[in-house]
């Protein structure tokens, strides 16, 4: 099972800031990734902008990069603390 | 010293917490931020914010160490709230102290500049009109580019 990790308004988008999923056959890079869960969670192209970033593993992906069921794979819309 | 909790805190503590530590230094710059009462013509009730650890402390203490590389400090100081935070309530506290003031008032400015823009926290306002994620405003991000000469 990959674990997801919603940050923002894509937790609520999600209706959750985190959810362990088996990922679908072919869904193997982050841009399959992004269209599958875009769709699954009706978010309207909100895990296409390319202002998200995606972090697999607790490190900054640099896209494409592969994903699998053993990641840890956070989706990070525009930041801003203070 | 970093500091990312949801617990709330007084600025004047943490001043006095961090003269402690930097005592006989001769500047100490401090930048505290709260809660605004209104926003956009709407009465804001609270934020929440959201962090990733552990990459937010990660991410801040890296800014904390280029600023400590860049100006000769004597001490840093970054809180930083999480969770439901009340108007008025303190979001942030920065403080920085050197020998002279330039040093503290720039390291202290660069730091918040980090802050806005890029550390890993997301801001949501909740006001009489509802919910909203707050991102930078444009004026946040050529702020931050007054840095770009500070080596990571």
């Amino acid at each position: 099972m990959a674990q997801l990790l919603y940050f923002g308004k894509l937790g609520d988008l999600a209706g959750q800031t985190s959810e362990d999923i088996a990922l679908p056959r072919g869904i193997d890079n982050s841009a399959a990734l992004r269209r599958w869960l875009d769709g699954k969670l009706k978010a309207d192209g909100a895990f296409l902008e390319l202002s998200v970033k995606i972090c697999i593993n607790d490190e900054m992906c640099h896209e494409p990069c592969p994903v699998c069921d053993e990641d840890k794979i956070a989706f990070l819309p525009p930041v801003g603390g203070g | 010293m970093l500091l990312i909790s949801a617990d709330a805190f007084e600025p004047a503590h943490a001043l006095s917490e961090f003269k402690e530590r930097v005592a006989g230094a001769g500047a100490i710059v401090t930048f505290s931020g709260a809660v605004r009462a209104d926003a956009n013509n709407q009465s804001v009730h609270q934020l929440f914010l959201q962090d990733y650890p552990p990459l937010t402390a990660a991410g801040v203490s890296e800014a904390m160490a280029r600023a400590e590389k860049h100006w000769p400090l004597l001490g840093l100081s970054v809180r930083h709230r999480i969770g439901a935070i009340n108007v008025g309530e303190t979001i942030v506290f920065v403080a920085a102290a050197s020998r002279h003031r330039r040093a503290a008032f720039e390291a202290a400015d660069f730091l918040m500049d980090f802050l806005k823009t890029e550390a890993m926290f997301w801001k949501k306002e909740i006001s009489d009109q509802g919910e909203a994620w707050i991102e930078p405003r444009n004026d946040d991000y050529a702020d931050r580019e007054r840095w770009n000469h500070i080596a990571h």
